[in-house]
């Protein structure tokens, strides 16, 4: 207790002395809650990359109209009694401008109400609907809806004359999420669900599965909900029992290693995403071209891996606050207002249009059908 | 009286530190230090356990979770489609019931948190009594193997039960009245009542568990620790006073999850998991396995560091860590160590 | 269920069945010099995928998987000596405590070393695609690597023990400590020797079996899980039984699929660790007299 006491005074001192001199520019506090580690690390970790090569960018450019973006990044490694305690920290010690994140559905969902009794406002990298459904004031969220994903998915289904499938998802909140949407919307797209399967997502054999569901031969097609490393295990555990199937997965094979971890058995599957990964085979006169390549090119060359789509929800979070930022200045209530009513702003998963009830923005159109060709992604075209 | 004196210096720690962080403005403080307050519970109910019965347990975090959860899906979800059946009408004439509005504004039937506190703890004292008999018939490696794998259990329960929110957990979990005008909350404008009925509850246990540690009871559990098979030929009932031990903490930790649930305003998976089991099992060791006040002070440090984000990415490397050099170097915990001791072990070479 | 379905629950049960049991085996060596249960005996297996990944960046597959073997020994080696050989008589809590200390050490160590992502060894034969028919059923080539190179170190260590003259000290020790520092072998080698073995076989079962499972920084701990409940289902401190039990769980865990919801797989393992622990804690081919015998 002693050295918080010290430090505190010596704060206090320090602050005082700069508030006697005329401020000009004021440095923005932007906290951030991701789960760098952890079984979720597969979104925050890349999350908390864009964020750190975003706020040094602009900060090398002088910041926004002179003000510096000062990150604060917490490690909340997935669990929600650590993101509740990070963001009553970010909220009433640091006292964040804005929180961009959590990684999780499970987290936000619990920070939610923290951020808006403290009037502050959170830019969420998860996609649960309860995050924006009820529209909370100071709550937004950057990834596209898992309906629009689900929505995408079954509209291929119906042009290819797919109505009888298996769906097999993960038990972590995203597979669920999936699994949830996809037997809401599966009877009013005239898709008949035969067999559901959850497995864990620390599976590391699923040939038992795939066997039972291959036995039977009404299944048309297969959905698989999930993350690394399951993701690539059903893709060749269903090839290798010789099962010539339709594979759809979801958007979370929107990362080009995970087709390489599999390898041949990735060849041929449908999946939905963001235009970021076939960014590169865009038209030119497509809107989002510029804003993809960019960050495409900054993040491999910065950190020399693949981008993902995931970590294009915090570059979407940090940009829509610069937005707010640039046209509000410093004032959180403006700032909140500003970004509430933007409209047009092209982000990494699609164009955004906020408004007072959409606090997410997004539409089905910013999802495309992709598949992987030559172990590439390209546009799906059926 | 002289047993008494921690007990009071606690007190007076707590509302010293109280003082000052309203005087420096770090008020923020007292956020860590309640959760850390609610997690010592589970920690000094542990202790007991571990220190003075001998017993080792690795899933403690189960128990945590089957009060949390229990009071947070009873709480929350909403028993409107079953409100004409008796079993319901019957709970609402004894007052178990309250109404309330879900996030979209529609009225909803709860269990009223009293009623689900009493609940879960009934849960709890039947689970730890099952699983108490066969498991305190183990010993050492098949002792800690089984509660670890009863920890599990629970955690791949919570998991998969829609009822338990799945991955996402509960959320929206509403404050606990305690009194007319108390309740445990999270909300900002409450974080000093919240601190002091979160260190109230330590001071209530530490209270109740210096007193049995001092009674004949107490006596009972450190002579099975020593000797089990002396203890039962002098006519102790060893079996009755573990298992008792068992479901004391047990309890313990269940009131602690009830409570941070009702304070966190949600509970996720995580608070069920391995790590937490090893978390609290590290603190009590590095506290000194029969001191509780040594674990009360290690847990309330630690846990506030850990909250803070003070260990970053490092968080569980860290428990790992102290786990190893605790067990290596001070087995009897930080405050039992002699420096010359650790010393003479570390130059020691040989067997 | 037709042949075909049968033959790849079989197929599926028998792989992992036989995995589990060298983890299990690996607890049992360790189990019988020193009455220690080596909690980080997952994070070899994780060890030795991981770094013979590393390795193939500079030396070809085979050469590669050999020097991760050797390598992860040093690490067991190095373990057992900065952890484990100066203890004085611990006690069971203790060694419990530290070994899940180490464990988790390793992971985070690993963790930081080479990041969250998932990684795997290239197929031995083939690709991700390639099959063979086996009994009527498809698996990959991969499956007959992971159980003849598992059957094959289940056999080197069975003659190990009974043929080697270090073998046969290895069980001296287990028998009977101090006789056998009495007999003038070196009990303190021994114990380092055990911990060597244990992290190889965990090492190249952990290299053959990357190209299925994939290799992940975390995937140490369900295995220990499983690897430990194989070891007391078949009796602590019996490597056959360690094999019969590992391959009775692999075969449960697969058929059980037939018949329960997938959601429940990971559940009959410890539902099943838990049963064993009530009511037969000597295990399924263990006798009680002996198990009372031991000092655990």
């Amino acid at each position: 207790m002693k050295r918080s006491f010290a430090a505190t005074i010596i704060m206090l001192a320090v602050s005082l002395a700069m508030s006697v001199s005329v401020a000009i520019a004021e440095t923005i506090k932007v906290g951030a809650i991701l789960a760098m580690t952890g079984p979720a690390s597969f979104l925050g970790a890349p999350e908390a990359r864009t964020l750190e090569m975003l706020a040094e960018e602009i900060n090398a450019k002088g910041g926004i109209n002179g003000n510096k973006i000062a990150l604060v990044i917490k490690d909340s490694g997935g669990n929600p009694e650590k993101a509740i305690s990070f963001a009553k920290q970010l909220i009433e010690e640091e006292k964040v401008f804005a929180i961009i994140g959590p990684s999780t559905s499970g987290e936000t969902l619990k920070i939610k109400q923290i951020c808006e009794s403290g009037k502050t406002i959170l830019l969420s990298c998860a996609a649960a609907e309860q995050i924006v459904e009820p529209v909370a004031k100071y709550v937004f969220k950057t990834p596209q809806k898992d309906s629009h994903v689900v929505h995408a998915i079954f509209e291929s289904m119906k042009a290819a004359k797919i109505s009888k499938i298996a769906v097999l998802a993960s038990n972590t909140g995203f597979g669920q999420a999936g699994k949830g949407q996809i037997e809401k919307q599966a009877p009013e797209s005239g898709i008949q669900v035969l067999a559901t399967e959850v497995y864990d997502s620390k599976a590391t054999d699923l040939s038992a599965i795939v066997a039972k569901l291959a036995a039977n031969k009404e299944i048309q097609a297969v959905i698989n909900w999930s993350v690394e490393p399951a993701q690539a295990i059903v893709l060749k555990n269903i090839r290798q029992a010789g099962w010539k199937v339709p594979i759809y997965q979801s958007h979370g094979f929107g990362n080009i290693k995970y087709v390489q971890a599999a390898g041949a058995a990735a060849e041929g599957v449908i999946f939905p995403a963001g235009r970021l990964l076939i960014a590169d085979k865009l038209a030119n006169k497509n809107p989002q071209k510029a804003v993809l390549t960019s960050y495409t090119k900054n993040y491999e060359t910065k950190f020399k891996e693949d981008v993902s789509t995931f970590g294009g929800h915090a570059y979407d979070a940090f940009k829509i606050l610069c937005r707010g930022i640039e046209l509000a200045g410093t004032n959180r209530e403006k700032v909140r207002d500003a970004i509430e009513n933007l409209k047009g702003f092209v982000g990494t998963a699609g164009i955004f249009n906020f408004s007072p009830t959409d606090h997410n923005g997004l539409g089905t159109d910013s999802v495309t059908m992709l598949t992987v060709k030559g172990g590439t992604f390209v546009e799906y075209k059926k | 009286m002289k047993r008494h004196l921690p007990l009071i210096l606690m007190v007076l720690i707590a509302v010293g530190v109280q003082q000052l962080t309203r005087a420096t403005g770090t008020g923020f403080y007292l956020t860590p230090l309640t959760m850390a307050a609610y997690y010592s519970l589970v920690i000094v109910g542990l202790c007991l356990l571990m220190g003075y019965a001998g017993q080792i347990s690795l899933g403690h975090a189960g128990f945590f979770a089957i009060g949390g959860y229990l009071s947070a899906m009873l709480t929350t979800r909403d028993l409107t489609p079953y409100q004409d059946t008796p079993v319901l009408v019957l709970l609402g004439k004894l007052g178990f019931t309250t109404t309330g509005q879900d996030m979209f504004g529609a009225a909803v039937l709860h269990v009223h948190p009293w009623a689900a506190c009493g609940c879960a703890i009934l849960v709890t004292i039947i689970v730890a009594y099952a699983i108490g008999i066969p498991v305190l018939k183990l010993k050492g490696h098949y002792l800690a193997m089984a509660t670890l794998g009863f920890g599990i259990i629970i955690y791949r329960l919570v998991l998969a039960s829609p009822l338990f929110g799945e991955a996402d957990g509960i959320s929206e979990v509403p404050g606990f009245p305690l009194l007319p005008g108390l309740a445990v909350s999270g909300d900002f404008e409450n974080r000093v009542t919240n601190y002091y009925i979160g260190w109230g509850m330590v001071a209530l246990a530490m209270w109740l568990l210096v007193n049995l540690i001092h009674s004949r009871v107490g006596r009972a559990l450190r002579a099975i620790h020593g000797a089990e098979d002396a203890t039962n030929a002098m006519g102790v009932n060893t079996a009755r006073y573990k298992l008792n031990g068992f479901v004391l903490s047990a309890v313990l930790a269940a009131m602690a999850g009830i409570f941070l649930t009702h304070y966190n305003g949600g509970i996720g998976p995580s608070e069920a998991g391995i790590m937490k089991s090893v978390r609290y099992v590290a603190i009590v060791a590095i506290g000194g396995m029969a001191n509780l006040w040594g674990a009360l002070l290690m847990g309330t440090l630690l846990n506030v560091m850990s909250l803070r984000g003070m260990f970053g990415s490092y968080d569980d490397a860290v428990f790992g860590l102290i786990l190893i050099v605790i067990m290596l170097f001070a087995p009897h915990g930080l405050l039992g160590l002699s420096l010359p001791q650790g010393l003479k072990r570390l130059l020691k070479r040989g067997e | 269920m037709t042949l075909e379905l049968f033959s790849q629950y079989l197929l599926a049960g028998v792989t992992y069945g036989i995995i589990y049991a060298i983890v299990g085996i690996g607890f049992n060596i360790i189990y019988n010099t020193t009455g220690i249960i080596n909690f980080a005996q997952g994070e070899f297996v994780m060890l030795g995928g991981m770094t013979a990944i590393t390795l193939t960046q500079w030396l070809p597959l085979p050469v590669a998987i050999g020097a991760a073997v050797v390598v992860v020994m040093l690490i067991g080696a190095l373990v057992e000596i900065l952890f484990i050989r100066w203890l004085d008589r611990p006690s069971v809590l203790r060694m419990i405590i530290i070994t899940i200390g180490i464990s988790i050490l390793i992971r985070e160590a690993a963790l930081h070393i080479w990041g969250e992502g998932v990684r795997s060894l290239p197929y031995f034969v083939g690709n991700e695609i390639t099959t063979v028919p086996v009994l009527g059923a498809r698996v990959s080539p991969q499956v007959l690597w992971v159980i003849g190179v598992c059957t094959l170190m289940v056999l080197a260590l069975s003659l190990f023990f009974k043929y080697t003259l270090q073998g046969k000290k290895m069980q001296a020790c287990a028998a009977n400590r101090m006789a056998a520092t009495l007999c003038g072998i070196s009990t303190r080698n021994m114990v380092t020797l055990s911990f060597m073995l244990s992290a190889g076989i965990g090492a190249l079962a952990g290299c053959v079996m990357s190209p299925i499972t994939y290799t992940q920084y975390d995937a140490g701990t369900g295995l220990a899980i499983k690897g430990f409940t194989v070891a007391i289902l078949g009796g602590l401190g019996s490597s056959m039984a360690a094999v019969a039990a590992g391959l009775l769980l692999g075969l449960i865990e697969s058929f059980s699929v037939s018949v329960v919801p997938l959601a429940f797989q990971d559940a009959i393992s410890i539902t099943l660790l838990l049963a064993i622990l009530f009511f037969r804690p000597h295990g399924l081919f263990g006798s009680k007299d002996a198990a009372g015998l031991k000092e655990f």
